[in-house]
């Protein structure tokens, strides 16, 4: 069993630096409308590596979201391969998909993405529900999450009883239940107000620095200039991806 | 560089598979808890929706309980009647009748039904007749001193009583020696003595019939049921309350020729019995023996002045017919469960499209879509069961005011809550299937976008 806490593990794993945890070969994915085919992604190449903090920028339309519904296993590429932790996903049948989903990747949402009727810690919980926990120790887990961004006092709190940050803190906290190989993370304060996103922004600086593979969907420049690899797209291809600081 | 990440992989496929399944009861108490939660968020959509269900248990609890009760009832007169016995009675013949109102004269008395010699041949030509028990049947007024009352005097024989399961309440039947001797005895019914006697112990008392005095004997129970087969032989309408006499004494004081007034002058009739009770010793053998009843008298009588009734064969068309009611019942139950169930399959349909952005955000999360099809359909259950549960409720006391209220017998089976209770649960889980494959089969990255 993976440990899930938040603040354990990631540090002492410097050398995970050199890992890679995701890459894409080749991937291309066409849209069928009717009879018009659209090719949003061309042919794209990247290899993730452990303890990145990647932004991928572009202008809309450039292939940003449908590349992270492929990262996110949400979606499937229509040629080329997509591996995660070393597995081929285009072999993988639907429930061994969203087993993965649940396991090996955290999403954040620009809109938070939290079911209403749960509070906190429950909708922190949701994952390892999924992946069939024991209640007991899902609930110890979901607290420390909780806990780790600053909401101990607020986990049987309804998500519309929180303010827009401490959503998307719940989020994160929810993302990082599983202990998960990536962080994607579309937007993430794209709905937050300049004060609670430098907090969020915080937040995902700190799980960097714990050694937490990050990959941050933007169309903010400020958020961009924090990450250390910079992915710019532009007509579902790679225009630049440069390393920062290395 | 190339080297992959494997440190932190979660668990194989198998051992979470395992797992998955010893926490069920952790999954299903969450998942219930999510789905009433959601049902109580729309309270009165879900009220409406289980509506239909709510009215389909409670229609086939309270029909089946009414017509039950209706059946019991009537096969409790039959069996009353008993089912070893055949019932033998005499009617005035139409054509008699219309040949009497012929010409003029002084009126003639019209002689039909059964003879002593039917009987006689009866009871010694059929094997298997254990006993015969012949009545005649006057209508009488019955008096103590002022109180008088119009009754159904019946003579008859000393096992009268048992012949149909009819009990006596106090004092005893007249006995053999009474019988022999044209005894002056009286057997009352309860709604006799009631009446004869309101404020003292009929036991011990007389009565008057014409102008004889009989010594009151014993009381008979209530009778309760409809006195089915024991009108008089031709008159429409029946006494309110019936007397018992020897046969012997019947004949001796009022004679075999009664004389009415009617509108049309005099008519008199005579008539050696009123009826008879046949008991046969076989239960298996009363419908064949009935037969043999019938091609017997046919011989013997030129016109049909004589019916014949087998409680046994009454019995079982009264079975046949409570449970073609039961399955009109049934029918008619079963209609409302569907439309009942329509309703729960189009809100359900609603509740998914309502909710396509969570089933994207647990799809992401890890749910799979046996997880949401679980979800949806442990929903449509809850919804469908707490619709049977109300619906059994009100089944259950439907029936009870209709006994209060109307007095009619109605009996509620344990069967019927209980199966009324599962169709609906099951209902649940048909209507509920394709709303939730709908709710699986969503693409997760359009769910997601979903607003």
């Amino acid at each position: 069993m993976p440990a899930p806490q938040a603040n354990s593990g990631h540090a002492t794993r410097p050398p995970e630096q050199q890992l890679r945890v995701a890459s894409v070969a080749d991937v291309s994915k066409t849209y069928y409308m009717g009879t018009l085919e659209v090719e949003v992604l061309h042919g794209i190449s990247l290899d993730f590596y452990g303890g990145d903090y990647i932004s991928i920028m572009g202008p809309s339309g450039c292939g940003k979201s449908t590349l992270m519904n492929i990262l996110g296993c949400l979606d499937r590429p229509t040629t080329g391969a997509y591996f995660l932790g070393g597995e081929d996903t285009s072999k993988l049948k639907d429930d061994e998909l969203s087993l993965i989903r649940g396991a090996r990747l955290g999403f954040v949402f620009q809109s938070y993405n939290l079911i209403q009727q749960l509070d906190v810690l429950e909708n922190i919980e949701m994952p390892l529900f999924y992946q069939g926990f024991s209640q007991a120790y899902s609930h110890r887990a979901a607290f420390q999450l909780a806990e780790r961004v600053g909401l101990a006092d607020r986990i049987h709190h309804k998500p519309f009883e929180l303010s827009g940050g401490q959503q998307q803190r719940v989020a994160i906290a929810r993302a990082l239940a599983m202990d998960p190989l990536i962080i994607l993370a579309d937007e993430p304060t794209g709905n937050l107000d300049s004060r609670s996103g430098l907090e969020i922004l915080d937040l995902f600086d700190e799980l960097h620095e714990a050694g937490k593979t990050l990959i941050l969907v933007t169309h903010s420049d400020e958020l961009a200039e924090r990450t250390s690899r910079r992915i710019r797209l532009l007509d579902g291809r790679v225009e630049q991806d440069e390393r920062m600081g290395v | 560089m190339n080297e992959w990440v494997f440190d932190s992989l979660p668990p194989a496929p198998e051992s979470r598979q395992r797992d998955r399944r010893s926490r069920f009861g952790w999954r299903i108490s969450q998942i219930t808890r999510l789905g009433v939660k959601s049902i109580f968020s729309h309270g009165l959509r879900s009220m409406l929706t289980v509506l239909g269900i709510v009215i389909g248990v409670a229609a086939v609890i309270a029909m089946l309980a009414v017509s039950e009760g209706a059946s019991f009832e009537a096969q409790q007169q039959f069996r009353d009647l008993g089912a070893n016995n055949i019932l033998v009675k005499s009617v005035k013949p139409v054509a008699v009748e219309e040949s009497s109102r012929l010409g003029f004269g002084p009126p003639q008395a019209i002689v039909y039904g059964l003879t002593h010699a039917d009987i006689q041949t009866i009871s010694d030509t059929i094997p298997g007749v254990s006993n015969v028990i012949s009545s005649r049947i006057v209508k009488k007024n019955i008096w103590n001193l002022g109180n008088s009352m119009n009754v159904d005097v019946v003579g008859t024989a000393v096992d009268y009583p048992t012949s149909r399961n009819y009990g006596l309440r106090d004092g005893r039947f007249f006995s053999e020696s009474e019988m022999r001797d044209h005894g002056n005895v009286v057997v009352l019914s309860q709604e006799a003595a009631d009446a004869l006697f309101p404020f003292e112990n009929p036991l011990g008392q007389s009565v008057r019939i014409d102008s004889d005095y009989y010594d009151v004997v014993g009381i008979m129970e209530s009778e309760g049921f409809s006195n089915l087969g024991q009108n008089q032989a031709g008159a429409s309408n029946s006494a309110p309350a019936r007397v018992f006499i020897p046969l012997t004494a019947s004949r001796s004081r009022f004679g075999e020729t009664t004389t009415r007034q009617t509108a049309g002058g005099m008519e008199s009739e005579t008539v050696e019995l009123h009826e008879a009770v046949i008991q046969v010793e076989d239960q298996e053998s009363v419908i064949g023996i009935g037969e043999v009843i019938e091609q017997i008298l046919a011989r013997r009588h030129r016109d049909v002045d004589y019916t014949i009734e087998i409680p046994l064969a009454l019995l079982r068309q009264a079975e046949e017919s409570a449970l073609r009611d039961q399955i009109v019942a049934g029918a008619i139950a079963g209609i409302s469960l569907l439309v009942g169930g329509i309703g729960i399959m189009n809100i359900m349909l609603a509740s998914v499209t309502e909710r396509t952005r969570e089933i994207g955000i647990r799809r992401a999360l890890g749910a799979r879509k046996s997880d949401i099809i679980t979800q949806f359909l442990v929903e449509a259950v809850i919804l469908s069961a707490v619709g049977g549960l109300i619906g059994v409720v009100l089944g259950i006391t439907i029936p009870f005011f209709i006994s209060t209220f109307w007095g009619m017998t109605t009996i509620v089976t344990p069967v019927a809550p209980i199966l009324a209770f599962s169709i609906s649960a099951m209902i649940g889980v048909i209507f509920g299937i394709y709303p939730s494959i709908r709710a699986a089969d969503m693409d997760p990255v359009e769910a997601l976008r979903h607003e």
